[in-house]
């Protein structure tokens, strides 16, 4: 799988290579402009089939030059001059010539008429064009051509895609040219049957719906059993293969999914684990880390815009700041006060995430607010047979960092390592010389620095409106309960486990009946095990 | 199992270990019908594992424990242990401390404990009369309409006790009961103790090496899960095991 | 035995409860139908309703009360069963409509119509029945508090756990409820109800009549949750909610005071749900959310939780602020919700009764202990834990202090 940049890069390679042994072949091709000039310039005048006729000989000067004029024609934004006869291409905001694509001064439109095309003869222009384009010398060009020309098979391709396939030495381009091949003669009634044999695996090697459906609709009556035999076990190979993807695709998105409920939930796992706090206002820690990131993009935004692309880079600390201080201060103003009362605790914090809520709903209004992508998070790219979307992926990547950067602060700190001391034994601890309460306010404010680290996240995937939090609590919960608490690793099981259920229930049970799913199944789950997957086991946990 | 034919309490080989550390290895303990039986031994020793077992609230690993010869109490749960005629007295006194003595008393005493029967229990002359003996028994006559919360940890002792005479077991559980009471209360309390042990079969645990004298029984010595030894508190006060794991000199 | 029983329901503060409410039923329908508009003492019909809709919330905070104040177990899911008996008593409602919806189909509401049913779903069959709604609405909820409580309450999961497997399941109704084919409406819910009984619903007098139901049906939750905490049965539960397995050791089978506790109080909330859903008109899943259920309990915890009086009082108090603030303050309900939360677990525990209490300087208040955090485990266990690893448990100091969820 790890081979995939080297496979691109050869890839970007030869295509090089390719445009360079190319070019000698465009330039011999120039010779016949004057040709085309009188071909273009008969188009005023000439019928539909006088049109049509043009049209071929303007395809049989094998000059790519033509195209854009064809594509005009086509379009319908060819014009001629009704005073001057001259042919022009008119597009909404320029006007210029079909030939040297030089800009014309604009004349008023009265003076201008449309050369008219009916649909066969938009047909046969399309069919030209794809001709054509399978000479440019744009490889990426040439493969739309031949995916334009399998899209819609038509047996008049197939001198065309042969003559092209002559040439061509470009394996991409070759690909698609054989494929297009390949589908044209098997939806051909009078391709013999060696023909379709052969064109079968040749379309099987493409993976995706798009081949079944060809295979299938090659099927009939009248197929002969040999080709039914080859076309049947193509399409059982290709919906194996299609089912992998489709599996993989459903893993991606699990994961996905996972570690956006990971970065929800492992602020969470440290409040609730270490000290069992129940944090009802976790999610407004999160919302606020979202709404730390808008202020930090508005602010590049008026300000220096050439910093957006680092805008997440500032926003992560200062949304672990704001969220870690506001967490002290709960812990110090309130949670406090409540230690042993975790029923208490869970009312408090509720009630202060009503209070955070509406606070920033006073201040930036209720309505979702624009957080940008920067350049890097936007856009997706193919692997294999999946797409993947940048901005899912440096969320999957920073969820892995911070859970990993927790294990180290827990385990290889000093902070870490009194909080777990604390955690196991709060007299001994604090008989030790460990400050506790001090301890308490730094977990707490951990765990919520964490929840802003998360909200800095799911500003990119998510609306940033002041119920950001809401939806993510219950979930949360979910993932921190299912894992056990007090054990990180659980929670990281927990997240990746219900994400991918998640997502493998979506495609039969729908979106909304999956999370009913998983819901009801955590609900008989803690029944089971009603301390998680990864509890502690021993004594004081029977209590 | 033929051997726990006569007995009341039957341990035979019972292990138990909480992520790898062993808390019971192979222990085996018998007591008589109205026979008691004191526990000592140091923290750690497992004595506390040792009647979450009896009373249901933990499984062990390996071994038998029956109760009155026949019942097997690694089946069953703490409610119908309790019910057999099993009752524990916590180490730390635990009774209901925002309800009043005697409801704590009235809760324990042995009447159907079902749903509907609780519901609609009303009390009758011969509950209260039950009721205010124990309250005699255990000094707590002038206090019956305090709540639990109120009294002194002596006091609580006392009616933890006296919740397990009004439940009226056949087996007695006692753990560490005279922590907190002055002098005078832990002689009252070895005299109740033994009164009690003439009709009943009583496990006591205690470190208070005066009050076990007092209680002039059988002692067994326990450390690291297993017995350590068996006989009269002379005899096992004169172990030097015994003396070297426990005692000290 | 059960005379004996009925009768202690009626003593100590209970009798003046459900004799006010009884009152109540009476004079405000008297007030509001006897009275001509204008004349002092009358009142107006938007007042009954309102009130109305404030005493189905006091039942329904005093069945959180059974389970919360004295069974320690905190419910985040009650606004399921209050739904739950609510969507029964809509589908009632919604029969009765006939062929006079939008689409005059017959048999069919409209929604259904709408989303192209053909016939009625199975379980919209006998709805047209009063008594057979009014069975679904005490049986639904109940058997749904039966299940959820027998497997969780046999599994002992308790405390925060408990509560958020409750919060996970009303969660899970409001996602299922809100799908349009589950058959319930979806999103808009049931509504454009117009008759009940056979009496027009908007009518003045079928208004008061849904009054005076409501205050006798509290009433009558009442003298029932008096019975049962009166009784040995309640003393039982409070010692679940104190100590828990100290009351196991005593033989008590707590999962069965518990289910027991949660099944009543899940039925109580369901008849409050029925008698809600006809006075304000519309019944839709955003009844379910989370967040209704949760603030129920601040109604419970205001008013006093672990007594009969305080969540009823603490519903209409909390009720009628909200209805003040989102008319003359919208903005500042949230806050002021938010605060209440705060301020009433930091500094008023016991809630309004309990402050009263400790005003009037009964002793009793004085003397009675804060009630132990509900799911907190039980003591015993933690202090033998610190004596085996050898700490003195007689000197244990109970300051708050953090403990890690086990």
């Amino acid at each position: 799988m790890f081979r995939a940049p080297f496979a691109f890069r050869l890839l970007a390679a030869a295509l090089c290579l390719l445009a360079g042994v190319f070019a000698p072949i465009a330039v011999s091709a120039q010779d016949n402009t004057s040709q085309i000039r009188e071909l273009i310039a008969a188009m005023p005048d000439a019928s539909l089939r006088e049109l049509e006729e043009i049209v071929s000989s303007l395809a049989a000067t094998g000059n790519t030059d033509v195209v854009p004029v064809l594509e005009a024609l086509g379009e319908g934004d060819l014009y001629f001059n009704e005073e001057t006869g001259d042919v022009v291409i008119v597009t909404r905001n320029r006007m210029y010539d079909p030939v040297t694509e030089e800009e014309i001064a604009p004349v008023g439109e009265t003076d201008l008429s449309r050369i008219r095309v009916n649909n066969g003869l938009r047909r046969d222009i399309d069919a030209t064009i794809g001709g054509m384009t399978l000479m440019a010398d744009d490889p990426q060009t040439r493969i739309s051509a031949a995916r334009t020309m399998g899209a819609s098979p038509d047996e008049e391709n197939i001198p065309l895609l042969d003559e092209a396939l002559a040439a061509e030495t470009d394996p991409a381009v070759r690909t698609a040219m054989e494929n297009a091949r390949a589908v044209t003669i098997l939806g051909m009634p009078d391709a013999t049957l060696e023909q379709k044999r052969q064109a079968v695996p040749i379309v099987s090697r493409t993976s995706g719906g798009a081949a079944i459906v060809t295979l299938r609709s090659a099927l009939n009556e009248d197929t002969p059993e040999e080709l039914r035999a080859d076309i049947e076990s193509a399409i059982a190979g290709l919906e194996q293969e299609r089912a992998f993807w489709q599996a993989a695709q459903n893993v991606w998105f699990g994961l996905s999914l996972g570690s956006v409920l990971l970065l929800a939930a492992i602020g969470l796992a440290i409040t609730f684990g270490v000290m069992g706090v129940i944090n009802m206002a976790h999610g407004e820690m999160v919302m606020l880390g979202a709404y730390t990131t808008y202020v930090v993009q508005e602010t590049i935004r008026q300000n220096s815009p050439e910093l957006f692309d680092y805008s997440l880079a500032i926003a992560l600390p200062l949304a672990f700041l704001v969220t870690a201080l506001i967490g002290v201060a709960i812990e110090r103003g309130i949670i406090r006060w409540l230690y042993g009362r975790a029923l208490e605790t869970l009312l408090a914090t509720w009630g202060l995430s009503l209070i955070l809520q509406q606070t920033v709903r006073s201040i930036f209004g209720p309505t979702n607010r624009q957080v940008g992508n920067p350049s890097w998070m936007s856009g997706s790219f193919d692997f294999y047979g999946l797409s993947i979307t940048y901005s899912r992926m440096w969320i999957v990547v920073f969820a892995i960092v911070v859970f990993a950067a927790l294990l180290v602060v827990l385990n290889r700190t000093s902070l870490g390592l009194q909080m777990r001391a604390v955690t196991q034994n709060r007299r001994m601890a604090s008989a030790m010389g460990i400050r506790t309460p001090f301890v308490d306010a730094m977990t707490f404010g951990l765990g919520s620095g964490i929840a802003g680290l998360a909200g800095v996240a799911l500003s990119q995937i998510d609306n940033v409106s002041p119920n950001l939090g809401q939806g993510y609590i219950i979930d949360s919960f979910m993932v921190v309960v299912f894992g056990g608490v007090g054990n990180l690793w659980g929670t990281l099981v927990g997240a990746l486990t219900l994400g991918i259920a998640n997502k493998f229930l979506e495609p039969y049970a729908g979106a909304v009946l999956g999370k009913i799913l998983i819901l009801v199944f955590i609900i008989l789950f803690i029944q089971r095990r009603p301390r998680g997957l990864f509890a502690l086991k021993g004594r004081a946990v029977d209590a | 199992m033929s051997k726990a034919l006569d007995t009341m309490l039957y341990l035979n080989g019972v292990s138990v270990s909480f992520d790898g550390f062993k808390a019971l290895n192979s222990l085996s303990i018998i007591v008589k019908p109205a026979e008691m039986l004191a526990i000592i031994g140091p923290n750690g020793a497992g004595k506390t594992t040792m009647m979450d077992i009896i009373t249901g609230k933990t499984r062990p690993d390996a071994g038998e424990v029956y109760f009155n010869g026949r019942t097997d109490l690694t089946k069953l749960d703490e409610a119908a242990i309790a019910n057999l005629g099993i009752g524990r007295k916590f180490q730390k006194p635990t009774v209901f401390e925002s309800q009043s003595v005697w409801d704590n008393l009235e809760m324990a005493l042995k009447k159907p404990r079902g749903i509907f029967s609780t519901l609609f229990y009303a009390s009758d002359r011969e509950d209260k009369d039950r009721i205010l003996d124990i309250l005699e028994t255990v000094r707590l006559a002038g206090r019956k309409d305090d709540l639990a919360a109120n009294l002194s940890h002596g006091q609580k002792q006392w009616l933890e006790i006296g919740m397990l005479l009004a439940q009226d077991p056949k087996l007695l559980l006692v753990d560490e009961p005279v922590a907190g009471m002055t002098d005078a209360e832990t002689v009252e309390t070895a005299n109740l103790l033994r009164e009690i042990s003439k009709t009943r079969s009583v496990v006591v645990v205690e470190h208070d090496m005066s009050f076990v004298r007092d209680l002039d029984t059988r002692v067994t010595c326990l450390a690291e899960g297993t017995v350590l030894a068996e006989g009269s508190l002379e005899q096992v006060s004169a172990n030097p095991t015994v003396i070297e794991r426990y005692l000290g000199r | 035995m059960i005379t004996q029983a009925l009768f202690r329901a009626l003593d100590k503060k209970a009798i003046w409860v459900v004799a006010i409410l009884l009152v109540i039923a009476l004079a405000v329908p008297a007030a509001n139908l006897l009275i001509p508009p204008g004349s002092p003492g009358h009142v107006p019909n938007y007042l009954v309703t309102l009130f109305g809709k404030y005493l189905t919330y006091a039942m329904l905070a005093l069945a959180l009360d059974l389970v919360w104040g004295y069974c320690g177990i905190l419910s985040l899911g009650h606004g399921a069963f209050f739904a739950l008996g609510g969507y029964a008593m809509g589908m009632y409602l919604m029969r009765q409509i006939g062929d006079r919806g939008v689409y005059g189909d017959p048999v069919l509401p409209d929604f259904m119509v709408f989303l192209n049913y053909s016939e009625l779903p199975w379980f919209w069959q006998g709805m047209d029945q009063f008594w057979f709604a009014m069975l679904m609405v005490v049986l639904v909820p109940g058997l749904l508090a039966f299940v959820f409580g027998w497997f969780a309450f046999r599994s002992r999961v308790t405390g925060v756990y408990l509560s958020i497997i409750t919060q996970a399941m009303t969660y899970a109704l409001l996602l299922a409820f809100f799908r349009n084919d589950m058959g319930f409406g979806g999103n808009n819910g049931l509504t454009d109800f117009k008759d009940i009984l056979g009496q027009p619903i908007t009518a003045t007098t079928t208004r008061a009549s849904l009054f005076a139901a409501t205050a006798i049906a509290l009433a009558l939750s009442v003298f029932i949750c008096s019975m049962i905490v009166n009784s040995k049965l309640g003393k039982v539960m409070i010692a679940v909610r104190d100590a828990e397995s100290r009351a196991r050791f005593l033989g008590y089978r707590v999962e069965y005071v518990k289910l027991f506790a949660f099944v009543v109080s899940a039925v109580i909330a369901g008849i409050a749900g029925a008698l809600y859903v006809p006075q304000v008109g519309i019944i839709n899943p955003g009844e379910f959310a989370p967040a209704n259920s949760i603030e129920v309990v601040i109604w419970t915890a205001v008013g006093g939780r672990g007594t009969i009086i305080g969540p009823i009082i603490g519903a209409i108090i909390v009720n009628m602020g909200k209805s003040y603030f989102t008319g003359a303050l919208p903005e500042l309900w949230l806050f002021a919700l938010g605060g209440l939360f705060v301020f009433v677990t930091l500094f008023l525990p016991k809630g309004i009764v309990g402050l009263i209490g400790q005003w009037r300087g009964y002793s009793e208040w004085r003397n009675r202990p804060a009630p132990p955090s509900d799911g907190a485990p039980s003591g015993e266990a933690h202090a033998s834990d610190l004596a085996e690893r050898g700490e003195n448990t007689k000197t244990v100091t109970r300051a708050p202090q953090p403990k890690p969820a086990e």
